[in-house]
């Protein structure tokens, strides 16, 4: 007999007066009983709607049901035939747009947390079992993975199983792109990245870090002269997109890029480190993201007495998981949605000059019109309502354009007007033979997951590629 | 990791550190730029390359002694290793179509004019060099440079040495004397490369300028060394760093440079403090 209670096993967390000041993990994970439980909620569905609504597909009732039994082992072995990143997706999945979405329990109450049970079969998995990664026997050939974020870091574990000779090419000085440098630590712990990436070095992949691709290397040497005969892109996303508006060159303004770059892989958060990071008393985040929604939470967590979420359309319309949002308001974070920034303004000193830092930033009510090319209801500025909120820092996450840096010197690698790489029907061939693309690079702005997928789409694209040549 | 092959001190305030990066040595040219991190808490530091050896691997890099981590390489010696170095990033000196140039380098910056130099003579390009110092002591590759082009003007702001005032009190005289140049690159602190466009407009003179912003990546990711040229947003680590000087805005530049000044002044003053109490500590 199923769990028929209507809501999810509550996670267990920090509260949130505790982890506004601290960059621990904010959710805990699942105990035995506590998984147990919600995994009986689970309905056993015969026609499996929750396996469709996943990227990877992950035989999502097959897992629970081990669950059920109690055999987490046999649950993780189940999850890691699709999904070679559990503890990531797990943590960072919009379950609630994707698997959870098409829950049958979820159309009365609340879904099976899907996510949560993924993430506690993974975490148990790393706790319980001491994993003996074997080297696959070699089959002689050899591919470059250019990035090591979700899609790289998935394609190249695909490809390492099946006996290829890996080599990852990543331009910071630590592997994870996305994860390491973005997602904050109290999201996703930096230890299973580098767990993830420690199992790729034992399946025999070399990472090789401080590779800025198409300056020090080019796609053609790696190809010609290397001897790789195929190269999976995964870039990811590229330059931070600004708003053009009045003020934006007054320090004290940044794109949440660097701002996460600062405090995630440089560390900006330990005293030890030499990463200087803006202090900051009152801070505005422009967006509606879970970049977003990361950096207001970093700057709360930096000590920030008010942090502001400006956005211009409604709390519907954000694109961030419900999970953030709904952590970011219970630490404090005021949302100023359907506002947007018009001007910043800079400081006066007490001499009468310009101090050339921020002081305010300017913005005005929006309200929602028709639905825009995105499906979203178009906001509209309300003629005459601007207000003033003081702020001393303004930190920019309104979404990236792709990294120019590879189109820009391979010759024959075509790119459409948004600067994302052109794909095949297959989802992953470029427009150059032996090249292939997922993630970030070709979908502007997406999910860890859907470029989970794309590596893993590339890695059996290169094989077959590889194989019939 | 990468090792330091040599090690020379140009000047009180001036360290020059050879570098063993082979990848970087194979693809630098003049113009570009290297990212450094000493160790695993070290920042990340951009520095323009100072020259490069291909057949030997190596990459020069020459820096001033201005913050933590500047002080903390000046104390490295050769057969040390860096943890990170990452390069060549950014785009190379313009040189097509240029007959003659004019290299202006002003204290550090001199430093990152030698290549330039060097790459402008070294393809036959006519080259005048100007160089300035605040004075004597602080003079630095004046043989390397002589090798480098076709006439030297080495100047101090005191008149210690050589010829007395700026570099752009020489670049005014070879202008109205009739000098006539197809570009004008100028290399160092921002006032000076801002007074170089001005004294370099009223001739026409195209003039380009290589700034050095805040930046993390390198690569076009962070945004951090975003400068306004021409009105438009341009990223000084993808599209420059080298870029037309009558479209830069100066003070916009100058202005975001002094982002986290206080904070990194307070950073050294911490870590001074922190190796004063382990002396202490060692005395005790």
């Amino acid at each position: 007999m199923p769990n028929m209670s209507p809501i999810k096993t509550p996670m267990p967390s920090q509260e949130p007066d505790v982890r506004n000041k601290n960059f621990l993990e904010v959710a805990t994970g699942y105990t035995v009983e506590m998984a147990k439980g919600e995994a009986e909620r689970c309905l056993n569905c015969k026609h499996r709607p929750c396996v469709s609504g996943c990227p990877v597909n992950v035989q999502i009732p097959d897992f629970i049901k081990k669950i059920v039994e109690g055999d987490f082992e046999a649950a993780y072995q189940v999850i890691t035939s699709t999904n070679a990143l559990p503890a990531i997706s797990g943590r960072v999945c919009p379950q609630e747009s994707q698997c959870e979405s098409k829950c049958v329990r979820g159309i009365k109450t609340e879904p099976v947390g899907i996510g949560r049970l993924e993430r506690f079969v993974a975490d148990w998995h790393r706790e319980h079992v001491e994993e003996k990664v074997e080297k696959p026997a070699s089959n002689g050939h050899k591919v470059a993975v250019v990035g090591s974020g979700p899609s790289g870091l998935t394609c190249a574990a695909d490809l390492a199983k099946l006996g290829y000779q890996v080599s990852i090419f990543e331009a910071f000085h630590t592997a994870g792109g996305v994860l390491v440098y973005g997602i904050p630590e109290f999201r996703l712990p930096k230890a299973i990245v580098g767990g993830e990436v420690d199992k790729l070095r034992a399946l025999g992949v070399e990472v090789m870090t401080d590779m800025v691709m198409g300056k020090v290397l080019s796609i053609d040497e790696l190809m010609d002269d290397m001897g790789y005969e195929a190269v999976f892109i995964g870039t990811g996303a590229g330059l931070p997109r600004f708003m053009n508006i009045p003020g934006e060159g007054l320090a004290g303004v940044c794109s949440a890029n660097e701002y996460l770059t600062r405090i995630n892989l440089m560390k900006g958060y330990l005293e030890e480190y030499d990463t200087p990071v803006l202090q900051s008393k009152a801070v505005a985040v422009v967006g509606g993201g879970n970049v977003a929604m990361d950096a207001c939470r970093c700057a709360k967590r930096m000590g920030a007495e008010k942090v502001y979420i400006v956005y211009r359309r409604g709390e519907a319309e954000m694109p961030a998981r419900n999970e953030e949002i709904e952590h970011a308001k219970e630490e404090g974070i005021e949302f100023k949605n359907l506002c947007n920034p018009v001007e910043i303004i800079g400081g006066v000193g007490e001499d009468g000059k310009p101090t050339g830092r921020v002081a305010a930033i300017k913005c005005i009510r929006m309200e929602l019109g028709e639905p825009d090319a995105s499906g979203r209801r178009r906001p509209i500025e309300v003629p005459g309502s601007e207000f003033i909120l003081e702020v001393d820092t303004v930190i920019m996450a309104l979404g990236t354009s792709p990294n120019p840096l590879i189109r820009s010197t391979t010759p024959g690698l075509e790119t459409n007007r948004r600067g994302c790489l052109i794909v095949g029907e297959d989802g992953v061939s470029t427009t150059r033979e032996g090249v292939f693309a997922g993630g970030d690079a070709v979908t502007g702005a997406a999910t860890v997951i859907l470029a989970m997928g794309a590596g893993k789409k590339a890695a059996a694209a290169i094989d077959k590629y590889i194989q019939n040549k | 990791m990468y090792k330091i092959v040599r090690k020379e001190v140009l000047n009180p305030t001036i360290t020059l550190l050879e570098i063993e990066a082979p990848f970087v040595a194979k693809k630098a040219q003049p113009g570009q730029f290297i990212i450094l991190r000493i160790d695993e808490k070290g920042e990340r530091l951009p520095l323009t390359i100072g020259g490069f050896d291909r057949e030997k691997g190596t990459v020069t890099i020459i820096f001033q002694l201005v913050g933590l981590t500047t002080k903390a390489l000046a104390k490295m010696n050769e057969g040390d290793y860096l943890l990170d170095f990452v390069g060549p990033l950014g785009m190379p000196t313009e040189m097509e179509g240029v007959k003659s140039a004019c290299v202006i380098g002003g204290g550090l910056g001199t430093a990152i004019a030698y290549p330039v130099a060097k790459g402008f003579h070294d393809a036959g390009v006519r080259t005048d060099v100007i160089v300035g110092f605040r004075n004597k002591d602080l003079v630095i590759l004046e043989k390397d440079f002589e090798d480098a082009c076709d006439n030297l003007y080495v100047m101090t702001d005191d008149g210690s040495y050589k010829e007395k005032g700026f570099t752009t009190t020489k670049l005014q005289q070879l202008l109205e004397a009739g000098e006539k140049y197809d570009v004008i690159i100028a290399i160092g602190p921002v006032p000076m490369m801002k007074f170089v466009v001005k004294t370099a407009e009223p001739f026409g003179v195209p003039c380009r300028v290589s700034l050095n912003p805040i930046m993390i990546d390198g690569t076009g990711m962070c945004g951090g060394c975003r400068v306004s040229v021409g009105g438009k947003m341009k990223f000084a680590c993808v599209d420059g760093p080298e870029f037309d000087g009558y479209q830069v805005d100066f003070d916009d530049l100058m202005n975001r440079n002094a982002t986290y000044r206080a904070q990194e002044a307070q950073m050294t003053k911490d870590h001074m403090c922190r190796f004063d109490k382990l002396g202490q500590d060692l005395i005790q």
